[in-house]
């Protein structure tokens, strides 16, 4: 019988090795797996590559940096221009303890989803004639000019649903969805957060937001809320 | 840093009311981070628009008061209130509403704009940092781009330039421009004054935008 539920975080980060490139779920406090960012600060992993919409803004990722556990961080949001607050990325990123890549939002979901559907990387105007521009290929389509930007693939993704039966079929909740159902195709071993486990019958296929088969453990966990407003 | 003292202009709820006259019913309209997300208060009456937020929301109304709800957000982490006819979705769905056209106006604050339109909004050098968020996708993905910022920086200097100083976020994307002081298009011939805030001359205003503005024959203060 296939099972993927596993009993706590900490059991299904098992396998999480230091110099490990973890994707993240969540949109600032929707749909963030909290609880396994938590196991993985208790873990100590160190010389993490990570990659997330945010940083520092309500989605627990913050913790990783108590301890240095990061080494570089993808992410479209992570340093503020303006406003009083300062996350402790913000503090290890200025001291050059850590380092950035800055993505527009959009560009970040599609070299996500070209990683996770074998694609060679998604053309796109975004980013054309800015800093974002650097050091990319250019490629012109009928005589309309693209940036030529690449796949974002994973060793692990750590992602947050709301419901889950054992064969990892997944159900978001409102804006919870986000980058989860696309982080759940792009990583070698997928870890799925979820608030309530249901038996195998009870999830009407229609609703599944991620199919069972992008799933390798699911852990259910009390939610963790973070609230955050920009 | 013009020589005359700096006259009131309006209020950022002012602005928001301004800007909210540019939207239609029918409408699909994503407003940025900040000053923006003042806009949704100040919609025609009884007109149907149709915000859409990037998280992966569209069809929200407002901003809640009622319990946190922490799958319940806009892109700026607040909570909001759904409207008939909402939906949630995936940020590759979001994204493709974004970057194929589907958005009719965004509304976003600005850091400077050119006379050509570029836009710079995400990196203040100052700070040494600054976010992209979905801020460059917005620019080049929207139908129409409306910037909404005031007219000029801390010390009084113009935000409207002829060349942007800081980054870009996207070279020729704006549309019009909404300040506390006056409402500009941006036309492939230059800049064109349109509106000013109530107690401001035209005068006021080219003397704190470095660009020559052009007047519109139909230049009238705005009506709030």
């Amino acid at each position: 019988m296939i099972d993927k539920i596993v009993e706590t975080p900490d059991e299904a980060l098992r396998d999480v090795q230091d110099g490990a490139t973890i994707m993240f779920g969540g949109f600032v406090s929707a749909g963030t797996p909290s609880n396994l960012i938590l196991a993985l600060q208790r873990r100590g992993t160190k010389r993490i590559t990570g990659i997330a919409n945010n940083i520092g803004l309500g989605d627990k990722l913050d913790v990783l940096c108590e301890k240095r556990q990061l080494a570089k961080f993808i992410a479209t949001f992570a340093i503020r221009a303006s406003g009083g607050r300062q996350s402790m990325f913000e503090e290890l990123y200025r001291r050059g303890e850590v380092e950035l890549e800055l993505v527009p939002q959009g560009t970040f979901v599609e070299r996500i989803r070209s990683g996770g559907a074998g694609l060679g990387g998604v053309l796109t105007r975004t980013g054309l004639g800015t800093m974002v521009e650097d050091g990319k290929q250019t490629v012109s389509v009928e005589g309309t000019e693209y940036l030529l930007e690449k796949p974002l693939h994973a060793d692990f993704a750590f992602i947050k649903a709301w419901k889950a039966d054992r064969m990892g079929n997944l159900v978001y909740r409102r804006a919870g969805r986000n980058f989860n159902p696309i982080m759940a195709t792009a990583a070698d071993i997928v870890i799925a957060e979820v608030e309530q486990v249901v038996d195998v019958e009870e999830l009407d296929p229609e609703r599944i937001g991620t199919p069972g088969v992008y799933v390798d453990r699911v852990v259910q966990c009390e939610p963790v809320a973070v609230r955050w407003d920009a | 840093m013009p020589d005359s003292a700096r006259p009131a202009g309006l209020s950022r709820e002012l602005i928001a009311l301004r800007v909210a006259q540019e939207l239609r019913e029918g409408m699909v309209v994503n407003l940025g981070i900040g000053l923006p997300t003042l806009v949704s208060n100040f919609l025609p009456p009884g007109e149907e628009v149709i915000f859409q937020g990037e998280n992966g929301v569209l069809g929200y109304t407002g901003i809640s008061e009622e319990e946190f709800d922490p799958d319940v957000i806009n892109a700026g982490g607040q909570p909001i209130t759904l409207g008939p006819g909402a939906s949630f979705f995936d940020s590759a769905v979001s994204f493709a509403m974004i970057r194929g056209g589907h958005i009719d106006v965004a509304v976003l604050g600005g850091l400077e704009v050119s006379e050509k339109g570029d836009l710079a909004n995400w990196y203040l050098p100052e700070r040494g940092g600054g976010s992209i968020g979905g801020a460059m996708d917005l620019a080049c993905g929207a139908e129409r781009l409306i910037i909404a910022m005031s007219h000029t920086n801390r010390e009084d200097g113009p935000r409207i330039r002829k060349e942007c100083e800081f980054p870009l976020t996207a070279p020729g994307v704006v549309d019009l421009i909404v300040t506390d002081l006056a409402v500009i298009d941006v036309e492939p011939e230059g800049l064109l004054l349109r509106e000013v805030a109530p107690g401001v001359s035209p005068e006021d205003v080219q003397a704190r935008t470095e660009p020559r503005l052009r007047l519109s024959p139909d230049l009238r203060e705005m009506q709030l």
